[in-house]
């Protein structure tokens, strides 16, 4: 026996071969029963062995029953029967004694044949596709997730998906308020969020209907913001929903009369959110969105309000989203903006008013990304340590920057978070182009040349703050001389105006008067553009500025006071656009320095169209405290 | 006896009647009946006895004695067969066979005509003998049908003693009697000869251990030393190579003489011989040291169930002979593998290529139209050349291309223009097929070429068609139906199709038993399907029924696989053969015996010409579709293959395995040349991109991998030089070659599918456990 126990494997004692004789009336001898005991156990184990053949054909792990029979029944013995449930059967231990048994309960037949209770059929198999791994990158969207065959819902959470459904894209808009209240509160809802996700899904199919789409943002948004959903893989999906509004010439943007614009907006803030909020989520995601979102911008052939999109997606997207996709692809996309805005025909007018849209647009995310970059460059010099926690909240409560979408960490160092890292772990692999910080003053030059003092006039609004002048990154500014300078009109004596590092730390006392304190939400569509440029301070402020301001006279310096009320837009009228006057009226292009011309032949920015009804309507929403 | 034997003559001469046919298609008989053709016939009665194991040993004697041949196939067969002979005829005359020794003695005088009769003839004499004498012989047949073969494969050194083999000798394989007692004290000291040799010499002489333990083993429980074999397994399986677990596994549960009756696995090891590749300085030293030590035990062993391949030059290190072992039977010899391949493409066929307006007009962008025209031309150019490598066109008869066959061409030609060019800096896109609420058992996917129609066999034993298109299936109208169409009108092949009976997807039902493979043809209009109730199916997609069942497994079918033209396809199964048909033929042209255990998985070659199979003995064979030679013999994986993959040129081999590794082949020189490691589990899949620059290899462990397989093959320096010796350094740069690991969430990948444009298709069962 000790020799026995050496062995690796299991044998049937002999012991049990008497017992199994005797059961069935044999008398067996000590030898014959060893040696029938040790044959079984030989013949065991061949069937064993050869029965995993048959599991490795059927590409399992485990071994099953019916390999078994099947290695017997191709060896000519009989097979067992009884045992080919595909559930596992229960090997059990007797307490007393050392006995293992199968177990094996009775059933009652006549009970299961009169069951009223019919099983139903298991579900059919299907192949689904789905891509799995995008030119051998990232995984759109994990393999496995439960198919919806099996997941089985419940009467009530049937009832409240179709109530749901119905009230927000219903007509009532009251209705609506509290089912995307109820939406973004219940705490119960996990088993719906592929049924929501799905219907959000459809806004491909109703790109016609502006009001739609806006309902079924701010089912997003609702979903998001939801603390008790854990939104996973589905958020891929919301987030290409998104997309779409942000992105897709919609069918709705034929009709100058619909302000898709303001959809659009609302849902690049949206893509904002998700990803601040979401950020562990969609980090993969966002490689592949400003791909997308460049990919758009770099096609001339779309559309203008694409294009718009692409803009506002990347300013959600923050400011190093700017700065590395949109600000050098700016040349080239300049020239075609010019095309456009140069183009004074009747029949222009619509594509031109359209191209006074993006322009403002890219002048908002240009501005934003110019004092980011300052203030971090100015944190970074400062060595930011105190001054971090003031300067952030002054970041936040500064103007166009929306509370509840912009964490208070807004990467303003240079190790970057969130988003930031995302653009430097790519960095070393980032594909679309071979990308190198440009320092700010180059920055600032360049893109001054593009939009001039339309630009430089953002920045002379805060009061500055004495000693936060950093005279470091500026200096070199100081003594270069406009490029524009061989203009021949007034320029050429005059100083590019220059940028103040310190505006950015104060924090923002915003003139709107109807500015209210913004919930942290996504309510902040109104206040974001909310930019007027109010009384710039005069040079009697008493600051400390080396800098010449912008060269614009002061309100009270003369009349044409410009009203400059970029991405502004006044509450109570929803639509009324941009608002954008130089106090210049359009000269002809200097074709001396083209550049410096684009700035000056714009004389209005945006577009006055008269609000639409039911827009305002379904827009009341979005004041909503939600 | 005689009667039973019969039946089994007649089906491998029935076999070898129909090879004619192998040149049906349309064409005229062109005769392929030459000497090559009686080595497939002789193999062809060796899986039969193998399978039927103790039952009908009576044929072993005979047919034992002619299944040596496809050991040494491709070989020198002549010389062998002659020794064969005398060895036959020494062993009739001792049983007072006369009549089968004049018949025998006549017709081997005839040579090389008739073999087929021979074979008839002598099983027939036998059978007389078989009356009287039915008993002893019965006893001795098992020995009969080990020794008989070794009798003809004399190691090279001793070849000439060997010109009158003694038959006693030969007949007493295990059962002569050394002193059981002293085995262990032999093997001891072989041990610590080794153990003291110099290092570059060990590693080679290692490989001894392993064959020299087992034969002794087995001499020990054949001897009826019960206690004395377990003793000696516990003293020395521990010294064994990891990888001959699986082999130890089965012998340590084998104890008695009566056991080894039954058991195939090692019947196969006593009638094939091992075979170790040994540098000639290593063998001169293990030579003078058995013969100081007059250690005849061991010498004996060596000299009859071992065959060493002695090569000349620097002996080999540990990792080269590691990752060349490892197989049932030991390494490939040299001369096996020296037989010329034409691995080479076939020379397209010339179909003018309409320059399609639709396309053209589509991307009017300029520039565009210009390069495919080039393209088109280069690859016209391109296959004008014909292949030095290449079979000769017609060397196995082809089906002639048809009108649809030609469209689908054309298509294939335009796809292949707007084909992504992979890289290791472009990888493809993977597309995954899951399964879901597969219960019964996904067993086998096939993607159809144009990844159009996706085919899965199932554990239930149904397939089941999808349309992986937006296009549903449809059946054929009903022969009623059909009468009432206007058969003249243009659209008369979208008429006869049943709308009514469109679905995404169409179940198949015939098979009684799990469904192990599945295969497409090229024209897409069948399915074959091979399963375990020993079957190959084959069904029309146009009506969605079963044509026919090719019955000739007789157990189950593992594999099967259309070739690249259609009309052949191939299958392997438990019988431990391959078998080649036609699918007009209800038996089979051609079987390709010689794996020495099930063949687990078959692919054609690109150009038809030969057919690849992989075998749970862990060896890989390439065999001449035109006469049945194992013209190529791969050693090396550690575990029963379970995928194999040819490059689209034609040159490499991809095999994958249970143990997880995928080796890389050169079949025009027939060297390993590379080995992928990176799986933790059974390679089930695997696929070159269409232009062959990456590998993807699927898994049980829900992996896809992809390989950098240009830079494996171009890395490796294969000329006729280095294919002398056999073997190259192997660098191991499987981190190097890795170019990405794709992971499912639970889905073992079952299934590899490149599109046309180079989009990488997996499949698999979504597992829930």
């Amino acid at each position: 026996m000790t020799e026995r126990e050496e062995r690796r494997f299991a044998e049937v004692p002999r012991e049990s071969i008497k017992l199994m004789a005797e059961s069935s009336g044999v008398e067996l001898s000590e030898e014959v029963a060893a040696l029938l005991a040790e044959d079984v156990c030989y013949r065991l184990r061949e069937a064993t062995q050869n029965s995993s053949q048959f599991m490795r054909h059927a590409k399992r792990r485990k071994l099953s029953v019916e390999d078994l029979n099947r290695a017997l029944r191709w060896s000519n013995t009989e097979t067992i029967c009884g045992y080919g449930a595909q559930d596992a059967l229960p090997f059990r231990p007797l307490k007393e004694g050392e006995l293992f048994f199968v177990e094996d309960r009775e059933i009652n037949l006549v009970e299961l044949a009169l069951a009223t209770n019919i099983p139903k059929g298991c579900a059919e198999t299907m192949v689904r596709v789905h891509v799995s791994y995008l030119d051998g990158k990232g995984n759109l969207e994990p393999q496995g997730t439960v198919p919806t065959a099996v997941q089985s819902l419940s009467e009530d959470l049937l009832k409240y998906y179709q109530q749901i459904t119905r009230a927000i894209l219903g007509e009532d808009p009251h209705l609506m308020k509290v089912a995307l209240l109820d939406l973004q509160s219940n705490s119960k809802i996990a088993a719906l969020l592929p049924y929501f996700v799905y219907v959000i899904s459809g806004v491909k199919s109703v790109s016609h209907d502006l009001d739609q789409l806006n309902r079924l943002l701010h089912m997003v948004k609702s979903l998001v913001q939801n603390p008790y959903l854990y939104l996973g893989s589905y958020v891929r999906s919301l987030v290409s929903s998104v997309m779409y509004c942000i992105l897709e010439p919609l069918a709705a943007s034929i009709n100058p009369l619909n302000d898709h614009w303001t959809l659009r907006d609302y849902a690049a803030l949206l893509l904002s959110h998700i990803f601040w909020t979401h950020g562990d989520l969609v980090s993969g995601l966002y490689h592949q969105i400003l791909l997308s979102l460049q990919k758009v911008l770099s096609d001339p052939v779309r559309p203008l309000c694409s294009h718009y999109g692409a803009v506002v997606g990347l300013h959600a997207l923050g400011w190093k989203a700017v700065e590395r996709v949109l600000y050098p692809h700016l040349p080239a996309y300049w020239a075609n903006l010019q095309a456009v805005l140069d183009d004074y025909s009747v029949s222009n007018a619509q594509v031109k008013a359209d191209g006074h849209k993006v322009y403002g647009a890219i002048l908002v995310a240009v501005e934003r990304l110019l004092k980011m970059k300052a203030l971090s460059l100015t944190l970074a010099a400062e060595g930011s340590g105190a001054g971090l926690p003031g300067t952030t909240t002054g970041a936040v409560g500064f103007r166009e920057n929306s509370p509840g979408l912009s964490p208070p960490s807004e990467p303003l160092s240079e190790p970057p978070l969130g988003i930031a890292s995302h653009l430097q772990a790519g960095g070393a692999g980032c594909p679309w182009e071979e990308w190198t910080p440009v320092s700010l003053p180059a920055m600032y030059c360049e893109l001054y040349s593009f939009f001039g003092d339309s630009l430089a006039v953002r920045f002379s609004t805060g009061p500055p703050l004495g000693g936060a002048t950093p005279p470091g990154p500026c200096q070199p500014l100081e003594g270069r001389k406009e490029p524009a300078s061989s203009a021949p009109n007034l320029e050429n004596t005059r100083k590019m105006p220059q940028l103040t590092a310190s505006m950015n730390i104060s924090p923002r006392q915003d003139g709107s008067p109807r500015m209210e304190p913004q919930p942290p939400s996504l309510a902040a569509t109104e206040t974001r553009k909310t930019c007027s440029v109010e009384v710039p301070p005069g040079p009697g402020l008493g600051t400390t500025d080396i800098f010449p301001k912008a060269r614009f006279p002061l309100p009270q310096a003369g009349p044409p006071a410009f009203s400059f009320i970029i991405g502004g837009r006044q509450m109570g009228r929803r639509c009324q656009g941009r608002r954008f006057q130089t106090s210049f009226t359009p000269t002809p292009p200097l074709t001396t320095h083209p550049p410096r011309a684009y700035a000056h032949k714009l004389p209005v920015i945006g577009r006055v169209s008269k609000p639409v009804r039911r827009w305002t309507c379904s827009h009341y929403s979005l004041h909503l405290p939600l | 006896i005689i009667r039973q034997k019969n039946p089994k003559k007649k089906t491998y001469y029935a076999a070898h009647v129909m090879t004619p046919l192998l040149s049906a298609p349309g064409e005229k008989m062109a005769a392929v009946q030459d000497a090559p053709m009686e080595l497939d016939s002789e193999k062809e009665t060796k899986p039969e006895i193998l399978s039927d194991g103790t039952s009908n040993l009576s044929g072993n004697t005979a047919s034992g004695t002619l299944s040596s041949p496809p050991l040494t196939a491709g070989g020198a067969p002549k010389q062998e067969d002659q020794q064969t002979l005398i060895a036959v005829l020494q062993f009739l005359r001792r049983n007072k066979l006369t009549e089968s020794v004049d018949i025998l003695r006549r017709e081997a005088c005839l040579e090389d005509q008739e073999d087929s009769q021979t074979l008839d003839g002598s099983g027939g004499g036998k059978g007389d003998g078989d009356g009287g004498d039915a008993n002893s012989l019965l006893s001795r047949v098992s020995i009969a049908s080990a020794a008989a073969p070794q009798s003809t494969l004399t190691p090279i050194p001793v070849k000439s003693e060997y010109d009158q083999p003694d038959v006693s000798v030969v007949l007493s394989a295990y059962s002569q009697q050394g002193d059981p007692s002293l085995y262990q004290v032999y093997y001891t000291g072989l041990k610590n000869f080794i153990e003291s040799v110099l290092d570059c010499h060990r590693a080679e002489l290692s490989q001894l251990f392993y064959p020299l333990f087992v034969h002794m083993y087995l001499e020990l429980v054949y001897n009826n030393h019960e206690t004395k074999a377990k003793a000696f397994f516990e003293k020395f399986s521990g010294d064994q190579e990891c990888y001959y677990q699986d082999d130890l596994q089965i012998l340590c549960g084998l104890t008695k003489k009566e056991h080894l009756k039954g058991n195939e696995a090692l019947l196969d090891f006593r009638t094939s011989r091992f075979v170790l590749r040994i540098s000639r300085d290593s063998y001169q030293l293990l030579k003078r040291h058995l013969q100081e030590r007059h250690n005849n035990q061991i010498w004996n062993i060596i000299q009859e169930h071992l065959y060493i391949d002695i090569f000349d030059g620097m002996p080999r290190s540990k990792s080269q002979i590691d990752s060349m072992s490892g197989s049932f039977a030991g390494e490939t010899r040299r001369e096996v593998n020296k037989a010329k391949v034409f691995y080479g493409l076939l020379k397209e066929p010339e179909i003018e290529v309409p320059l399609d307006d639709e396309d053209d007009e589509a991307e009017n962008e300029e520039g565009k139209p210009k390069k495919k025209k080039t393209k088109k031309d280069s690859m016209g150019s391109k296959s004008k050349k014909q292949d030095p490598n290449a079979p000769q066109q017609n060397r196995i008869p082809l089906p002639e291309l048809k009108d649809s066959d030609k469209l689908d061409k054309i298509m294939y030609m335009k796809e292949s223009t707007k084909r992504i060019r992979l890289g290791p800096e472009n990888l493809p896109s993977i597309c995954f097929y899951s399964f879901l609420n597969a219960y019964q058992g996904l067993t086998a996917v096939d993607f159809t070429d144009d990844s159009s129609l996706l085919a899965g066999g199932f554990a239930d034993s149904t397939v089941r068609v999808w349309s992986a298109t937006p296009k549903k299936l449809r059946k054929v109208k009903s022969a009623a139906e059909l009468n009432l169409i206007d058969k003249e009108s243009d659209d008369v092949l979208e008429r006869i199709m049943d709308e009514k009976t469109a679905s995404e997807s169409k179940n198949l039902y015939g098979h009684s038993g799990p469904v192990y493979g599945v295969s497409f043809s090229p024209d897409r209009n069948y399915l074959l399907s091979s399963s375990e109730d020993g079957t190959v199916r084959l069904w029309s997609l146009q009506t969605f029924t079963c044509l026919v069942g090719y019955k000739g497994h007789n157990y189950p079918v593992w594999d099967t696989h259309f070739s690249p033209f259609g009309y052949y396809f191939v299958s392997g199964g438990h019988d431990r053969v391959a078998r080649l048909w036609a699918t007009d033929h209800y038996q089979p042209l051609r079987i390709f015996a010689g794996h020495l255990a099930d063949v687990t998985c078959t692919r054609f070659h690109p150009n038809s010409n030969y057919v690849v199979t992989g075998s749970t003995d862990r060896t890989i064979r390439l065999w001449d579709v035109l006469n049945g030679n194992c013209v190529r013999f791969f050693t090396g994986h550690k575990g029963p293959i379970h995928s194999l993959a040819f490059s689209p040129n034609g040159k490499f081999l991809a095999s994958g395995s249970t143990d997880g590794r995928v080796l890389l082949w050169d079949i025009g020189h027939g060297l390993m040349i590379g080995e992928l490691k990176g799986h933790t589990d059974t390679i089930y899949a695997l696929k070159f991109s269409r232009d062959g620059e990456i590998l993807a290899s699927g898994s049980m462990d829900n992996t896809v991998r992809l390989w950098d397989s240009m830079k494996a093959f171009d890395d490796m320096e294969t000329d006729d030089f280095t294919a002398a010796t056999g073997h190259i350094p192997l660098p191991d740069n499987s981190q190097e070659l890795l170019l990405g690991m794709y992971h499912s969430k639970s889905t073992p990948v079952t299934h590899l599918h490149f599109t046309r444009r180079n989009l990488l298709l997996a499949a698999g069962a979504y597992n829930s456990q």
